[in-house]
C-alpha cells in the first residue's frame, strides 16, 4: 500500500467531492422543501433538474452558432444560461404540480408518488422527442469556452479548474440566498406556516395554493440552476442523464434528514464526498478488484445504513417547526 | 348470465374465426385476446368459463401459434408478465408496501439459472458446467428459494421505514442489483457483465413440441400455479395480516399481527414469483444480460398493477395483459402502419404524412405513453379498471 500515494490524492479528490457534494445539495432542496410543504416525494425532479440543463445547453449552442459565445464576456453568458434554466425549471416544476399533484392532494399516499413516477418518465421522452425534431439528437454536448478549462494550480498535487470554482461559487451563492428567503422573509414564513399547518396557514391569510405553487417554483428553479452547472460541469447531457443524480440527490436529502433544509445541504455535501473517496480509493484499496463503478452502490449502502440507525435522517426530519 | 355465456361463446368463436382467416391481422389477434379476457371476467358459470378457457388458451392459441409464431411468443411474454405482476400484486397491492425494484427479483432468477446452465459456471467453479439441460426443472425451485431469500435480503434492513421512504430503498436495491449485474465481471467473472451469458440450457421438449410451444405451456402452467396460490392466500390468514397492515400498522400489530413476520412473507412471496419467472425467462432467452432487469421493468411491472387495480388478481392479470400487448403489439403496430402510410404518400388534413420527421416513431418513445398512462389513471380512476372490492371501499 503506497501510503504517500493515497494520502497525495486526498485533497484533489476532497475538492471533486465537494463539487459534486454542492451539485446534490442544490437539487436535493427541490425535494426537501416539497416534502416538507406536501410529504410527497417529487419524483419528478430529477427531470426538473435535467430540463435546466437543457434549457443551458441550447442557448450556449444558440449562442455559439450566433458567433456571441466568445464575444460577450463570460460571466455574463453564465449568468444568463443560468437565470434560463432556473426560470425554465421553476415554471416547468410549477406547472406539473397544477396538473400531476393538485388534482392528488388527498388521495393516499401512494397516488401522487406514482403520478411523480408518470411525469418522470413522459418529460423524459418528451425531452428525447424535442431534441431528435429540432437537433436530430438528444445527447447533446456543453460548448466549451476557454476561460472555463483554465486550471489553477494551488499546489503541486491539486489544481482547480475555473468552471469548478464557478460551479462552487454559484452554488454557495444560492444556497445563501434561499437561507435568507426562508427564513428572514415573509414569503419564507409563510412557506415555513404551510409546511407546519395548512389548515391554519389558510386560517391565517395564506393562499395555500400559491405558497406550494411558489415551493415548486423555489425548488425547481434550484434543480435547474443544478442542471446548468452539471452541463458546465461534466459537458455531456442526455433526456436520462438526470436520473441517477437525482436518486443521489433524494438520498441527500433523506441522508440530511427529508424536509430540512440545511440537512439537505448537510446531506449532498457528505454524499459528493463520500461518493468521491469510493471513486477514487476503492480501486486502490481494493488492488483493483473494485473500482470506481461501485460508487452507486457505495451511495445506496450509506443511505441504507444511515435510515437503519437514524430512519430519520442525520439532522432529522424537521416538518413541524421549519420548511 | 344467459346473455354473458352466450357473448362469451360468440366472442371467442367470431375472434378465433377471424384470426383463422387473417393469420397476420394484429386486430384479429388483439380481438382473440379481448374474448379470453371477456370469458375470465364475464359472469359465466364456472364449468363453461374453465372449458371456454381451457379450448381458447390449450387448443386455438397453440394453433394460432402454428401459423404466426410470434403470437405464440407475445401470449409467453404475457404469461411472463402476468405473473410477475401477480407477484408485485401481494407486496404492493395486498400488503401496501411500495417496491420499485421488483425487476431485482427476476433478474436473480434469471442469474440463478444463467450461471449454471451455461459455460459461464466454469468461471466460477472450475469445471462440470453447463449442467445437464433436465436440471432446469431443479432450479426452477432454486430460482423460486434464492430470490425468496433476496426478498427477505432486502425486507430485513427495510422493515422500520414507511412509504416514501420503503420505495426508495426498494429503487436503490433494485439499481445495485444492476449493477452488481453490470461490474460482476471482475475480480471473479460471475455474471460476465454488460456482455451477458449466452448459451442457456434449455430442457428437452417433451413430446417433441417445438419450443416455442413448450415454454407457452410452460408459462401457462406457472400462470395457472400463481393464480391459484394468489387466490389462496389472498383470503387466508396471511393474506388478512397483509391487508391489516396495509390500511392500519399500528391497528395491525396491535391485533396481534406480527408485523415482522408478515412483511418478511410478502416480500418473499412477491420475490419467489419473479424469481421462478426469471428461470424461465433465461431459459427461453438463451442469452441475458443486465439490460433486461432496468428501472424501467420494474415501472413497467409496477404500472400492470397500478392500472388493473391494486390488490385484485383478475386486475394484475388485465393489467398485465394491457401493458404487454400496448408494448408488443400496438405501439409496434402502429408504427409499422404509419411507416406504411408515409411509405404509400397518403395525406391527412391535407398534411402529407410522407412530410412527417423519422424522428416519430411511436415505439420508440413507450416511456412517455407508460408516463401518460400512470398520470391519468391515478387522477381519474385511482383505483384502477377492475378494483379490489375491498379496497374500492377503502379508496371512496
Amino acid at each position: 500500500m503506497d501510503l504517500p500515494l493515497l494520502l497525495g490524492i486526498l485533497p484533489q479528490v476532497l475538492l471533486d467531492g465537494l463539487i459534486l457534494g454542492f451539485m446534490y445539495a442544490l437539487i436535493a432542496l427541490g425535494y426537501t422543501m416539497v416534502y416538507g410543504v406536501l410529504e410527497f416525494i417529487n419524483f419528478a425532479h430529477s427531470e426538473i433538474f435535467i430540463v435546466g440543463a437543457f434549457v443551458g445547453v441550447e442557448i450556449m449552442l444558440g449562442l455559439k452558432g450566433a458567433g456571441m459565445l466568445d464575444r460577450l464576456p463570460w460571466p455574463l453568458v453564465l449568468v444568463l444560461v443560468l437565470l434560463a434554466g432556473m426560470a425554465a425549471s421553476g415554471l416547468l416544476a410549477v406547472t406539473v404540480e397544477r396538473v400531476a399533484y393538485r388534482p392528488l392532494r388527498h388521495a393516499p399516499r401512494l397516488i401522487p408518488l406514482i403520478s411523480a413516477i408518470g411525469i418522470s418518465f413522459f418529460l423524459q421522452d418528451a425531452i428525447r422527442l424535442f431534441e431528435s425534431l429540432w437537433r436530430n439528437a438528444f445527447n447533446l454536448v456543453y460548448p466549451t469556452m476557454d476561460v472555463l478549462n483554465v486550471r489553477f494550480e494551488l499546489t503541486q498535487t491539486i489544481d482547480v479548474s475555473v468552471k469548478s470554482l464557478v460551479v462552487i461559487v454559484a452554488a454557495l451563492a444560492m444556497l445563501g440566498v434561499l437561507h435568507v428567503l426562508v427564513n428572514r422573509t415573509k414569503i419564507g414564513t409563510a412557506i415555513r406556516a404551510v409546511a407546519e399547518d395548512q389548515a391554519a396557514a389558510s386560517l391565517m391569510g395564506i393562499n395555500v395554493n400559491r405558497i406550494i405553487s411558489l415551493t415548486f417554483l423555489i425548488g425547481g428553479a434550484m434543480g435547474g440552476a443544478a442542471g446548468v452547472l452539471f452541463g458546465v460541469q461534466y459537458g455531456l447531457i442526455n433526456p436520462y442523464t438526470g436520473f441517477i443524480p437525482g436518486l443521489k440527490a433524494f438520498t441527500a436529502a433523506v441522508l440530511g434528514g427529508i424536509g430540512n433544509i440545511p440537512g439537505a445541504m448537510l446531506g449532498g455535501l457528505v454524499l459528493g464526498l463520500l461518493e468521491a473517496l469510493a471513486a477514487s480509493y476503492l480501486s486502490l484499496l481494493t488492488g483493483g478488484a473494485f473500482g470506481a463503478e461501485y460508487k452507486d452502490i457505495f451511495a445506496f449502502s450509506v443511505l441504507i445504513v444511515i435510515l437503519i440507525f437514524r430512519p430519520k435522517g442525520l439532522l432529522g426530519e424537521v416538518i413541524r417547526g421549519r420548511a | 348470465m344467459m346473455l354473458h355465456s352466450a357473448l362469451a361463446i360468440a366472442a371467442v368463436a367470431v375472434s378465433s374465426t377471424a384470426v383463422a382467416t387473417f393469420p397476420r391481422s394484429v386486430l384479429a389477434f388483439l380481438a382473440f385476446q379481448g374474448a379470453v379476457l371477456f370469458v375470465y371476467l364475464a359472469r359465466v358459470s364456472r364449468w363453461l368459463r374453465v372449458g371456454l378457457l381451457g379450448l381458447a388458451l390449450l387448443v386455438l392459441m397453440p394453433l394460432i401459434g402454428a401459423y404466426n409464431g410470434y403470437y405464440l411468443e407475445v401470449a409467453t411474454q404475457v404469461g411472463i408478465f402476468v405473473a410477475l405482476a401477480l407477484g408485485l400484486n401481494i407486496v404492493v397491492g395486498l400488503a401496501g408496501l411500495l417496491d420499485l425494484g421488483y425487476v431485482a427479483f427476476f433478474a436473480v432468477g434469471a442469474y440463478a439459472w444463467a450461471i449454471p446452465g451455461s459455460p459461464q459456471g466454469n468461471e466460477i467453479f472450475g469445471g462440470g458446467f453447463p449442467l445437464p439441460p433436465s436440471m432446469f426443472y431443479l432450479f426452477l425451485l432454486v430460482g423460486l428459494l434464492v430470490a425468496a431469500g433476496a426478498g427477505i435480503l432486502l425486507g430485513l434492513p427495510v422493515l422500520r421505514l414507511h412509504g416514501d421512504y420503503l420505495a426508495i430503498v426498494t429503487l436503490g436495491f433494485g439499481e445495485v442489483i444492476r449493477v452488481l449485474a453490470n461490474n460482476l465481471d471482475k475480480p471473479i467473472n460471475f455474471t460476465n457483465g454488460p456482455k451477458g451469458i449466452t448459451p442457456i440450457g434449455r430442457p428437452p421438449a417433451p413430446f417433441g413440441l417445438p419450443y416455442g410451444e413448450y415454454f407457452y405451456f410452460l408459462v401457462l402452467l406457472i400462470v395457472a400455479v400463481v393464480i391459484v396460490v394468489n387466490r389462496r392466500l389472498e383470503d387466508s390468514h396471511i393474506g388478512r395480516a397483509w391487508e391489516a397492515i396495509r390500511e392500519d400498522e399500528v391497528a395491525a400489530q396491535a391485533m396481534g399481527v406480527p408485523l415482522v413476520r408478515a412483511k418478511l412473507l410478502a416480500f418473499a412471496c412477491g420475490a419467489s414469483f419473479a424469481g421462478v419467472m426469471g428461470v424461465v425467462f433465461s431459459a427461453k432467452q438463451l442469452f441475458i444480460n443486465p439490460e433486461s432487469f432496468t428501472f424501467l421493468e420494474s415501472i413497467g411491472v409496477l404500472s400492470m398493477v397500478i392500472l388493473g387495480g391494486m390488490g385484485s388478481i383478475p386486475g394484475a392479470v388485465l393489467g398485465a395483459m394491457a401493458v404487454t400487448v400496448l408494448n408488443l403489439q400496438v405501439l409496434k403496430g402502429f408504427s409499422l402502419w404509419l411507416n406504411e402510410l408515409k411509405n404509400a404518400g397518403v395525406t391527412i388534413l391535407g398534411f402529407n404524412l410522407a412530410d412527417l420527421p423519422t424522428q416519430f416513431e411511436p415505439a420508440k418513445y413507450e416511456r412517455m405513453i407508460f408516463g401518460i398512462i400512470l398520470v391519468l389513471m391515478m387522477i381519474f380512476r385511482p383505483q384502477g379498471i377492475l378494483p379490489a372490492r375491498r379496497r374500492q371501499r377503502e379508496l371512496r
